[in-house]
């Protein structure tokens, strides 16, 4: 399975800010959008960093002013992205191991989307449930 | 008190429209009809006079087990509040405003119809076909009856390594006897007992261990009765990127397709009359020309893999070049869903807009009320017949969800009656889930009469004549 298959049945929507952004305005995106991440976008165009919630706690363990630090001072990066050819099981095995949990998705140069780790346990737990289901049927035929 | 109540009571019930009898449709219809507090009426469409989609006419019609999946579908169908409409095309008998009208809600399960192109200078020239196309002639499907395959080549590319590509080259391979053992129509059965294809290619793009094709599969293509299986030593084994992988994955399934690789290359050929080259690492590039506007080869690219940072296999052309002649290719690199008329599509990945299952607008990802999409029209072309049922579970409960805090259409008068009207008025010639009953009992007579498991009628017209009536459409 690919991570096209993923972000399919994803909607289209994919939530950006710009680096130059005030932390102030990330929460509120994140909060108005009940989401736990934004992809930041460099002035290219391309994903120059993630914006996660975890960031910004760990930031306000540092120093409570960060409601008015800029995005790109909080930020993790560089950021991995991946293609939505890549295989899920791939994916994750990376997230796994370097402990990182949203990616943007990037075609030809262009973001086209940003998968998560649950999402990716979730497609997996489809995928294994459809192939016990099918299985099942076929054992009972048997 | 349907204004106050919203719709889902025995004496409202909640009325909803399934687009496509494939398995997504299918097990959705289930699992709505067995809601326990929310009564449910589904009526189900189909362009096709029978039921069933892929499972009938995608299924390969050697693996009449995997069918068997079919019994379940049929205990859905005997339910009470459940109708099943065939010989209804959406879009021209029957319209998402039609819907609007007589449902509160609709799912669209409409599939994967189309398949991706290679992309490559020849992939027009004759002989070159889309897998789907032959499937869908091998299995009895009424639109592809009148295509011709010419089987008189001796050498097949078949380009892919998943399900379907594999099933096109063990079909390419099996013995008239082993063709009669399946349920395909006549016509396939006689074409194909004639074919003098000697050498099938499959050509993967990576290597064995980035294969989608499944182990029974794999396994399957070693005991063809009159074709040997060929893997080139040097494609079977693993670079150090896949070794590495697949110990850090400890998946022991696809560490014994690789050995099942491995095996193959090991063993002698048998000499069996016919050979399937399972060929890894390679690309095509051209389909060539044979002078006549035919295919007459084709040139593929040898792959090295690599890895990247998001810890990806792929597949990066090395430059060496090879020919191999053919008269015939096959092309199963992915498939695409079909945009609906009135229903949001995203096009880049291929399948209706949606967040779950909810049809949401392409451009603002706003939610559309009342219409769903369950299968691969929603998630696109993976996994097995059974993945449908948890995919089709997600979009039912969404429904589910919606009804009772009604975001549902408001069909100002919702009843059975009007929509059989409606298809009447129009001339529509529905089909029955009797009349699929009765087809059914038909096709399986015949196959035991002449001692196969099933002789699928060939055309809309047999079928019309098994059930005794005038197919197409009334005048005006």
């Amino acid at each position: 399975m690919k991570l096209s298959a993923v972000l399919a049945a994803k909607g289209n929507r994919v939530f950006t800010i710009g680096p130059g952004a005030s932390i102030r305005d990330a929460v509120d995106v994140l909060a108005g959008n009940n989401i736990g991440a934004l992809i930041v976008i460099g002035p290219a165009g391309a994903p120059a960093g993630v914006l996660s919630e975890r960031d910004i706690v760990r930031e306000i363990a540092n120093s409570p002013g960060v409601i008015h630090k800029n995005v790109s001072d909080v930020m993790t990066t560089p950021v991995v992205t991946g293609t939505p050819e890549d295989d899920v099981d791939s994916v994750l095995r990376t997230m796994t191991a370097r402990r990182f949990r949203h990616m943007p998705v990037v075609d030809h140069g262009a973001l086209v989307g940003m998968v998560t780790i649950g999402d990716l346990v979730k497609a997996q737990l489809t995928e294994f449930r459809g192939a016990v289901e099918t299985l099942e049927t076929r054992l009972m035929e048997s | 008190m349907g204004e106050d109540t919203p719709p889902g009571t025995p004496g409202n019930p909640l009325r909803v429209a399934i687009i496509g009898a494939g398995p997504a449709g299918f097990y959705a219809a289930d699992h709505l009809l067995k809601q326990e507090s929310v009564t449910v009426e589904v009526d189900m469409f189909d362009r096709l006079l029978t039921p069933y989609g892929l499972v009938r006419h995608g299924v390969a019609p050697d693996h009449l087990k995997i069918k068997s999946v079919t019994k379940g579908f049929a205990q859905t169908a005997a339910h009470p509040r459940f109708r099943f409409f065939g010989n209804v095309e959406f879009g021209t008998d029957l319209t998402v405003e039609d819907l609007e009208r007589h449902y509160h809600q609709a799912i669209f399960c409409t599939g994967a119809q189309t398949d991706r192109r290679m992309g490559i200078p020849g992939e027009d020239l004759e002989g070159s076909h889309p897998a789907t196309a032959f499937v869908a002639w091998y299995n009895g499907h009424p639109d592809y009856r009148d295509y011709r395959f010419d089987l008189s080549h001796e050498s097949v590319a078949i380009v892919g390594v998943g399900n379907v590509a594999i099933d096109v080259a063990r079909i390419l391979c099996l013995s008239p006897e082993e063709l009669r053992a399946t349920d395909m129509p006549d016509y396939a059965v006689e074409a194909l007992s004639a074919s003098r294809v000697r050498d099938v290619y499959l050509l993967g793009r990576r290597g064995p261990a980035q294969a989608a094709f499944t182990n029974p599969e794999l396994k399957e293509l070693g005991e063809l009765a009159v074709a040997d299986v060929d893997v080139l030593p040097a494609e079977a084994e693993l670079d150090t990127l896949s070794q590495g992988e697949l110990e850090a994955s400890g998946d022991r399934m696809l560490a014994r397709k690789v050995e099942l690789v491995r095996e193959y290359a090991a063993r002698p050929l048998a000499g069996k009359p016919r050979a399937l080259h399972l060929r890894f690492l390679v690309s095509p590039v051209e389909l060539v020309d044979d002078g006549q506007g035919r295919v007459g080869a084709i040139k593929l690219v040898h792959n090295a893999l690599v890895k990247s940072d998001s810890g990806a296999i792929s597949a990066q052309p090395t430059g060496d070049v090879e020919t191999i002649p053919v008269g015939l290719v096959f092309r199963s690199v992915g498939y695409r869903g079909v945009a609906l008329d009135g229903v949001p599509f995203n096009d880049r990945w291929g399948v209706i807009s949606n967040t779950g299952g909810r049809v949401v607008d392409s451009e603002t990802g706003a939610v559309v009320v009342g219409e769903y999409a369950a299968g691969w029209v929603k998630r696109g072309p993976s996994g097995v017949i059974g993945t449908n049922k948890p995919d089709a579970l997600e979009t039912v409960n969404a429904m589910v969800e919606d009804a009772a805090n009604r975001r549902t259409w408001a069909p100002p008068a919702p009843s059975g009656e009007a929509v059989v009207a409606l298809l009447a008025a129009r001339g529509v010639q529905a089909t029955t889930f009797d009349d699929w009953c009765a087809i059914d009992t038909f096709e399986l007579g015949e196959g035991e009469r002449c001692g196969r498991p099933r002789v699928k009628c060939g055309s809309r017209e047999d079928m019309w004549r098994v059930l005794g009536r005038e197919g197409g459409r009334a005048a005006g």
